[in-house]
């Protein structure tokens, strides 16, 4: 353990701390939207309580107005964040497309629950990634990126926030209800050690065109209201680099593939991924999100009893890693364990052509150590 | 410009030092965007536009801090025809979407483009919460009683009856009304103007824009394409007169070609009453009071169009102060800041 001052803290609360922290950081006003939905409401408790930090945390009228009111505060040059749970989710999508369009900086949280519609709300799944892939109208990629446990959501919507940001695009920030309510031990961090977060208002009329794209990251400039001769004008509809309306068939094409390089590019942003054990060998279990511990705990088991066996937790399922694909050619077999029947295997299987196995779990309930261990025996028969 | 409609007259924009060094003037051709306009020969919403872009170069307010939020419908385009800051945003989501930018940066003029089904319909949720809310906010309702953009649908403000794409034998819901609805919001200015006048369309909006709260104007617009004539007995010469009344404090309901008529208050009922038959005079009749605390009177004059016979209310019919939302958050702000001072930073680590 690294030394430091440690408290315990639970999901929720280490969410809303990251978003204050990146808030602080960059410089930027926090504006939160919520609406209450179990077990997304606890973020919104939380930053209510920080006014004297400068947060402004509003309780909207709907699922709709709560991302609404978030991009239109990130539109006006504030980090606007969002959170809710699965049928909040659902509600909030056609929002989220608004802010692929309009590409401004949002931070959308999704604390799973189980099951559609109401389901089980105090139960915990993880049966929410594809929709947060792929569930909007339209080529509309988005960033994704998942919290391990109660403490990691510190660290991880805090890189959510650094990529929206730097970016210029909404970020999808995946939670768990037994992660939102679970507590951890946490290791206060100070300040400064935290990755910097720049912020670059663009201010200067010279050349401007409200979707002239950074070389390196295609963001294209924030440049919000009250900044004289940068006036213009941005929407939902399809656009050219003036933000105005343009359906030309090779603008859009050209307009979509923008959009989708460069959430791809994120990927030079990501660190290596860290493998728990021998970097190949004969199995490679992969987990994302709340599972990570139990994996983790299965896979030493094996380990220690001989077994030639890997673990790899991902925290970026949006752009994946750039050296997965590597990592996957140099073990025999993939086992993929998920609160979910199976969605991150199909991504897996699809995108690398790997004939990963899965472990599905869908009672609203956790993994348990045995259950894993007993998969891993039956695949690597 | 004639002001004076509103209770509030000290300026919105307390955090804009104006008097330390003037505006440099603006014109007209400022505010218009070199876009092509894509809504029909003859549509209300031209009249519109040329009428705010006639009145923001007045209201003081530097170009670059006005900003226009629509959401969709043919009033959805409007940003785009306006050289201010614009965002075109979802459908009925503007009043939402302009509240996060209100909040942000409470020192911008916002305001909200909208229409009769993106305000009434898709979005009304949003619409009623914006009022209760009293932001700071303009909201524009482009009322045209149809969806246009959708290419003819009725519409919540679509009259019973109405035979449109969508409701080939007549339409079977009762209209919702838009002023009504924003009073029983608590909304703190509401107003109705037409698209045909445009020095009362100039000074409502310029009154919109003086008040502190969320200002809700209703302005009746013509669609030549589905709705044709939908507002003619109000605006054109000869019945206009005949079939509106405008509002205006502390004076008698008076109207008619020759102003021999009245509207007078019998028991919660409004009626019309003759002024040359001898038996009620001026001092019968309603008068206006636009800064009355109770809604009850501007509500009363609202549902005068739910009665036929009845001429159609423009104007004013509400304007009163109340806190704004945005500076109930930011003194909220400073009260726990204050509360604060002296303890350690960095200040994140003070939430823990």
């Amino acid at each position: 353990m690294i030394s430091g001052k440690y408290r315990k803290i639970t999901g929720s609360k280490a969410t809303a701390l990251g978003l204050v922290a990146a808030s602080q950081k960059s410089g930027l006003q926090l504006i939160y939207g919520g609406y209450p939905i179990t077990p997304a409401s606890e973020i919104l408790h939380e930053l209510a309580g920080y006014k004297h930090l400068g947060v402004k945390a509003m309780q909207m009228e709907d699922e709709i107005a709560a991302i609404s009111v978030a991009i239109g505060a990130s539109y006006s040059g504030a980090l606007g964040a969002t959170g809710s749970s699965g049928p909040g989710l659902c509600l909030k999508s056609e929002a989220i497309n608004l802010a692929v369009m309009a590409e401004l900086p949002l931070i959308v949280c999704n604390i799973q629950r189980a099951g559609p519609s109401t389901g089980v709300p105090t139960g915990t799944e993880q049966a929410d990634l594809l929709q947060m892939l792929f569930g909007r109208s339209g080529e509309s990629p988005v960033p994704v990126l998942a919290a391990s446990n109660s403490a990691d959501c510190f660290e991880t919507i805090y890189e959510a926030c650094r990529i929206a940001i730097r970016y210029m695009t909404p970020v999808i920030f995946l939670s768990e209800g037994h992660i939102a309510r679970g507590m951890e031990i946490w290791r206060i961090p100070n300040v400064s050690e935290l990755p910097k977060i720049e912020v670059h208002f663009r201010t200067d009329p010279e050349g401007f065109a409200p979707y002239q794209r950074d070389p390196v990251t295609l963001a294209r400039p924030w440049a919000v209201p009250g900044t004289a001769g940068l006036e213009h004008r941005i929407g939902g509809l399809e656009k050219d680099d003036t933000g105005n309306v343009s359906f030309e068939p090779e603008n859009h094409e050209a307009m979509t593939r923008s959009r989708a390089e460069k959430v791809a590019r994120i990927v030079q942003d990501i660190p290596p991924s860290e493998i728990f054990g021998e970097p190949l060998g004969q199995m490679l279990v992969i987990g994302w999100g709340g599972t990570c511990s139990t994996l983790r705990k299965a896979v030493e088991n094996k380990q220690q009893a001989g077994a030639s066996i890997s673990h790899l937790h991902l925290r970026y399922l949006n752009p994946l890693p750039g050296d997965l694909e590597d990592i996957l050619d140099r073990f025999d077999k993939v086992l993929i364990p998920e609160l979910n029947m199976g969605q991150l295997l199909k991504i897996i299987r699809a995108r690398y052509l790997v004939d990963a196995s899965g472990l599905g779990k869908v009672q609203g309930q956790i993994f348990r150590v045995p259950e894993i261990e007993a998969r891993i025996e039956e695949v690597l028969k | 410009m004639k002001s004076g409609y509103s209770a509030t007259q000290n300026s919105q924009y307390s955090l804009l030092d104006c008097s330390a060094s003037p505006l440099p003037e603006s014109t007209k051709h400022d505010f218009e965007s070199d876009q092509d306009i894509i809504w029909c020969p003859g549509c209300g919403n031209y009249s519109i536009l040329t009428q705010i872009q006639h009145i923001l170069p007045e209201l003081g307010v530097p170009r670059e801090n006005f900003v226009f939020v629509s959401g969709t419908g043919c009033s959805g385009r409007f940003p785009y025809y306006i050289d201010t800051y614009g965002f075109h945003t979802i459908h009925g989501r503007a009043p939402a979407i302009a509240t996060g930018v209100k909040i942000a940066h409470p020192e911008l003029s916002v305001w909200v483009i909208t229409g009769d089904g993106d305000a009434l319909a898709i979005g009304g949720n949003h619409f009623i919460h914006l009022m209760r809310r009293n932001l700071d906010i303009n909201v524009l309702l482009f009322n045209n009683r149809i969806y246009g953009l959708t290419k003819g649908q009725c519409s919540p403000t679509s009259e019973r009856g109405k035979v449109t794409k969508s409701t080939p034998m007549g339409s079977l819901e009762k209209p919702l009304n838009p002023i009504s609805l924003a009073l029983a919001t608590g909304a703190t200015f509401v107003a109705r103007t037409l698209d045909q006048d445009p020095e009362h369309l100039q000074n409502i909006i310029e009154a919109a824009f003086q008040h502190k709260g969320t200002a809700f104007v209703e302005i009746c617009q013509n669609c030549c394409t589905f709705n044709n004539h939908e507002f003619s007995q109000y605006t054109a010469e000869g019945t206009r007169l005949e079939h509106t009344v405008f509002l205006k404090h502390r004076k008698p309901l008076v109207f008619g070609n020759h102003r021999d008529k009245g509207i007078r208050l019998n028991g919660l009922r409004t009626e019309v009453v003759s002024l040359i038959a001898g038996r009620f005079s001026m001092a019968d009749l309603m008068i206006h009071d636009q800064f009355s605390e109770d809604p009850t009177h501007a509500q009363i004059l609202a549902r005068m169009v739910e009665t036929s016979g009845l001429p159609y209310p423009i104007g004013i019919f509400r304007s009163v102060e109340y806190p704004c939302y945005e500076e109930l958050m930011n003194q909220q702000i400073n009260d726990a800041k204050l509360q604060m001072i002296g303890v350690d930073l960095p200040v994140f680590r003070e939430a823990l």
